[in-house]
């Protein structure tokens, strides 16, 4: 019927731009182009919250003087490297964000896993996403022990029995908005990563039963690929911006 | 895709995450903290070519049409500059 139509048209209107409906100008399908626009939205959410921990963070003083003398005061903001220092299994060794650390390098590390499987999916390799979705899972899985153990750690701080325990309120290491947004900003992002396991479990799920392979397509694998990659990425702007500057 | 050129790809960018990761983690241990402002700079471009390598390659984004490219990046550079700009005008507003 297109074609029918189109042969009345005068010889004027037949220039039709890409833009002139009809056509996919972004060259990307319907569930790709939402993802991407969803993950937009998602960013300005992070952003607010980056923003407004930027503009309290330096309306507060900030410490000065050696960090060898450094102690916890609510008269100023504390410095990361100063809480964030402690590592599984080894009680009392100092090890300035060598924990974030590591959480960073297994969410990076899932990321090249994710990317694996996709590309494996575009090859139509059922074994390679499924093994790579696999360990794509296991990575966000260990991520989230991980960000388990740090909040244990932060909310029972140095002197629970003398200074109490970190809650939104209140917290022994600073201004009590220092952990509120602890709790908001590294809580918002756990929650994305929560909901990218139980995505990626899903497409693994289907890959496993062999649902995209007779569909010929694992376009579902790619989408969520987009969303795990963005929880990467909004890692890398939290560990830059709230544990090391 | 391109199969086997493609996976070198994917490892390459994974690699340079890795080293400017550790990169971050020199400065951040090599570098007094009175340095404060050149310190939070480097930080922040070490993010961004981060963020670059996540979304150009591992998102795609790179071999993506140039209108989507556009659509997607003109309100990110926007939220970047927003975020520099508060952290750095906030750090003033005490003096009022």
């Amino acid at each position: 019927m297109a074609t029918s139509l189109t042969s009345e048209v005068p010889q004027k209107l037949t220039k039709r731009s890409v833009w002139d409906g009809g056509e996919s100008p972004l060259k990307a399908s319907y569930g790709k182009l939402m993802m991407w626009f969803f993950l937009l939205s998602d960013a300005f959410t992070f952003s607010g919250l980056l923003v407004s921990y930027g503009v309290v963070r330096y309306y507060h003083p900030h410490y000065e003087g050696p960090l060898s003398d450094f102690t916890f005061s609510t008269d100023y903001w504390p410095v990361p490297d100063k809480v964030f220092s402690h590592i599984p299994f080894f009680h009392g060794v100092e090890a300035p964000l060598v924990f974030v650390g590591l959480m960073t390098f297994i969410l990076i590390m899932s990321s090249v896993t994710m990317v694996l499987a996709v590309e494996a999916g575009q090859r139509l390799d059922q074994k390679n996403v499924q093994k790579w979705l696999l360990w794509t899972i296991i990575g966000g899985l260990t991520f989230l022990g991980c960000q388990a153990w740090e909040w244990t750690n932060f909310i029972i701080g140095p002197d629970p029995e003398t200074l109490g325990y970190a809650s939104l309120s209140k917290n022994p290491y600073g201004p009590p908005l220092f952990a509120a947004f602890f709790f908001f900003i590294t809580g918002f992002h756990g929650f994305h990563v929560f909901s990218g396991v139980v995505l990626n479990t899903i497409a693994f799920y289907n890959t496993a039963v062999g649902k995209y392979q007779r569909k010929g397509s694992y376009e579902m694998v790619e989408k969520t690929g987009l969303y795990w990659h963005f929880v990467d990425l909004v890692w890398v702007f939290v560990f830059t911006l709230f544990y090391l500057i | 895709m391109e199969g086997k050129s493609h996976v070198a790809t994917i490892k390459r960018t994974g690699w340079i995450l890795f080293v400017v990761t550790a990169l971050e983690f020199v400065v951040a241990f090599s570098m007094p903290h009175d340095w404060a402002t050149l310190r939070a700079s480097l930080f922040l471009g070490m993010t961004v070519i981060k963020a670059y390598y996540i979304v150009s390659v591992f998102m795609h984004l790179k071999y993506e049409v140039k209108a989507l490219i556009w659509s997607i990046l003109v309100p990110v550079i926007f939220i970047v500059w927003l975020l520099i700009a508060l952290f750095v005008e906030s750090g003033t507003m005490g003096w009022l």
